[in-house]
């Protein structure tokens, strides 16, 4: 230490002790003043602590907005979609339901009805596990003033099943008191032929959908019929023309037109926020049994409990079915059971052949094509190939449990990729590739902004933007999934076809869809989402991926004639 | 005095950065919840009437503590209300073995995590309040005693 500096300290410490003694002169001496400045100056000592605080969160709230203000780039509503409320004084439909099986009753609860037996275990599971709702859920779902007066199946438990649920309009469990049963009817036709039903829902294996749409429309009756619409080619143009002709309410059982998401993805695309989309690439991932159409076999099944004769379709189709296999050297993909033969794994899991099914393109394909369909309005693809196989399932199936599709879109300069297996569940979304932007799509959306995108380039290069980080996400309700959930099921919330989210309540799709159904008959007005020609669309996609898995060649949709055309072989 | 304006700024901007949120709610964050009282954070969560009051305590709570641990003003209830609020943020989310959080962490925890060590600093300032030394209590205390004489 220097000697100068010796000196200032020693006179800085005298400052300090100044204060000190001054302070003891103070209070010896008790001026108010002097002591007031002094409790003031320690009370109020951390309230510039406050302006540093202001002054932090005015900073950050600047920088934040900086961050954030791409609105010049990428602005979207605050709309979400809501559901109208039935319309008042609307008249009760009275429903006919033809097929009971597992889709079936899954229709019926959507519109209000299920059996004592199932009601039962949710009520016990609900005793047994307070998170699980479904009891409640399912007894708040809205009436939507429709009564079952008629059930069809050729399957005996299934057809007591159907009306045990119907007469079930208390929403009860085994113990509670049934309403009137719906009668029973043997042949579908008879039951088209009642004067007390209106309108028809159609839950049968696939080899039937068209026919009885058909049947259906020209006895006046309403028809919601499963996907997809058609098994064979002819027979699309045939249920088109005729549901034209009849004027009757139809939709097709394309429960996904009712994800709140897609409401959103839909306002993205218009907008053109993703850029030109070259790419689509859509998913089916499944790997357990149920997923692969193994379904149980029930114990009550046998040939007295089940008429096998309706079960083998109507000999017009079949022989639509046969004219087109044999004429293309397919007959490899017929049976291999001959069709009057007796077989529960066939009637059960009818999924698995040809001579019932449609296979993935039909199943699950249809549901990722009418996706984009409703989002993109791309239309029938110009060209389908396909690829694929029985890679894991050997289990004497004829369809293929691994399966590729490509459509192309030539007039709107795109692919779409459909792409599938059984034996994976690996999460796979909806992806729609633009040149600014990709949009992954399911119960819940994200948008990830291109590096290499001109319209988000400046806002890029300022470092607002970061690419292919989630820069949109667009979250319907709440995120967790129900614990309770099956694979299945979880595997359908993710695709977005089980719940949607609207005005903030939580919605099963299924219930949606056939509500907006429903509601169309009451206001001829009103238009269904999934109508004839969307379902024609979806048909003729379908079976140009199947026919060109089957015949190993591409195949073109020729726009003007309507028809499918056969690509050459090289 | 420097730990109570800590605490108070971390209380405080947790409130106001949720002032400033219109949309905020606490709902992924009970729902989050896990552990024993899960089922009564879910219930909050649920009850769109529990929610809001929720909310509502939580936000005003937090920017209450923060000012009154900053300014020192009856921050001696600051503290206990601080303390009663961590405790609900340890219970509903507690780290013990085998709990999986959605709520991103940046650090590891076993069973003591910050909420715990925010609870111990807050009961130090419980036992020995600066605020009487330096902070508007300085005053509140002068007048209470002044009141009771």
């Amino acid at each position: 230490m220097l000697p100068e500096d010796k000196t200032q300290s020693q006179e800085e410490n005298n400052k300090k002790i100044n204060p000190s003694s001054k302070k003891k002169n103070n209070e010896e001496s008790a001026l108010p003043e002097s002591q007031g400045r002094r409790d003031a100056l320690k009370a109020l000592a951390t309230v510039p602590v406050l302006g540093a605080l202001a002054y932090g969160v005015y900073k950050k709230k600047k920088y934040d907005k900086t961050l954030k203000d791409v609105s010049d780039v990428f602005s979207l509503s605050k709309d979400t979609a809501t559901i109208a409320p039935l319309q008042p004084g609307g008249k009760q439909i009275r429903l006919g339901i033809i097929g009971c099986g597992i889709r079936g009753k899954q229709l019926l609860r959507g519109l209000g009805f299920a059996t004592p037996d199932y009601l039962q275990g949710l009520i016990d599971s609900s005793k047994k596990d307070s998170k699980d709702t479904r009891y409640d859920e399912f007894r708040q779902q809205e009436d939507l003033n429709v009564v079952l007066t008629g059930v069809y199946d050729i399957f005996d438990t299934f057809a007591e099943e159907g009306g045990t649920a119907g007469a079930n309009i208390h929403r009860e469990g085994v113990s509670g008191k049934a309403g009137t049963a719906p009668k029973r009817y043997r042949h579908y036709k008879e039951m088209l032929q009642a004067d007390d039903i209106d309108a028809v829902v159609i839950a049968t294996p696939d080899h039937w959908h068209s026919t009885m749409a058909m049947e259906a429309a020209k006895a006046g009756k309403h028809v919601y019929v499963e996907k997809p619409l058609s098994w064979t080619v002819p027979e699309t143009y045939m249920v088109r023309d005729i549901i034209r002709q009849t004027g009757v309410v139809f939709q097709l059982g394309h429960q996904g037109r009712q994800v709140d998401s897609y409401h959103k993805a839909k306002e993205i695309l218009d907008k053109n926020l993703l850029g030109p989309v070259t790419l689509i690439e859509v998913c089916t991932n499944r790997n357990d049994p149920n997923g692969a159409w193994v379904y149980d076999i029930h114990p009550t099944a046998n040939p007295q409990t089940i008429d096998w004769k309706q079960f083998e379709g109507d000999p017009e189709r079949i022989k639509e079915y046969m004219d087109y296999m044999t004429s293309h050297n397919l007959v490899k993909y017929v049976g291999p059971d001959a069709r009057d033969k007796f077989s529960l794994e066939r009637f059960f899991r009818w999924r698995c052949w040809w001579d019932y099914s449609t296979g993935l393109s039909g199943d699950l394909l249809t549901h990722e094509y009418d996706a984009i369909n409703q989002l993109m309005g791309v239309g029938i693809p110009h060209s389908a190939t396909s690829s694929g196989g029985i890679y894991f399932f050997k289990d004497g199936r004829t369809v293929p449990d691994v399966l590729q599709t490509t459509f192309e879109f030539p007039d709107k300069n795109l692919t779409l990729l459909y792409s599938a297996t059984l034996a994976s569940a690996r999460d796979r979304g909806k992806v729609i590739m633009g040149h600014d932007a990709s949009m992954e799509v399911g119960d819940t959306l994200t948008v990830k902004i291109d590096g290499w995108s001109t319209r988000y380039k400046e806002k890029i290069e300022q470092g607002i933007i970061k690419p292919n980080v989630p820069f949109y996400t667009y979250v319907p309700g709440k995120s967790d999934v129900d614990a309770i959930t099956s694979a299945t099921e979880l595997y359908f919330a993710q695709r977005g076809l089980l719940y949607s989210y609207l005005g903030g309540k939580r919605y099963d799709t299924t219930f949606l869809h056939l509500r907006e159904w429903l509601e169309c008959i009451r206001n001829r007005d009103l238009k269904p989402s999934c109508d004839i020609d969307a379902a024609f669309d979806e048909a003729i996609a379908a079976h140009m991926g199947t026919r060109a898995y089957l015949e190993g060649r591409t195949m073109y949709w020729d726009k003007d004639k309507e028809e499918i055309v056969r690509g050459e072989i090289a | 005095m420097v730990l109570r304006v800590l605490i108070g700024w971390h209380f405080l901007y947790e409130g106001v950065v949720k002032i400033l949120n219109p949309n905020w709610s606490a709902y992924p964050y009970l729902m989050d919840s896990d552990g024993f009282l899960t089922g009564f954070f879910h219930w909050l969560a649920n009850d769109p009437g529990l929610l809001a009051i929720s909310n509502y305590i939580n936000v005003f709570g937090l920017t209450l503590i923060g000012l009154g641990l900053i300014l020192g003003c009856f921050s001696r209830l600051a503290s206990i209300g601080g303390i009663l609020f961590l405790l609900l943020y340890y219970l509903s989310h507690p780290p013990f073995i085998g709990a999986e959080y959605m709520m991103p962490t940046e650090g590891s925890y076993l069973w003591v995590d910050k909420n715990l060590i925010e609870i111990g600093a807050l009961m130090v300032l419980v036992y020995f309040p600066t605020s009487h030394i330096i902070g508007l209590d300085r005053y509140i205390n002068k007048f209470l005693t002044r009141n009771k004489q």
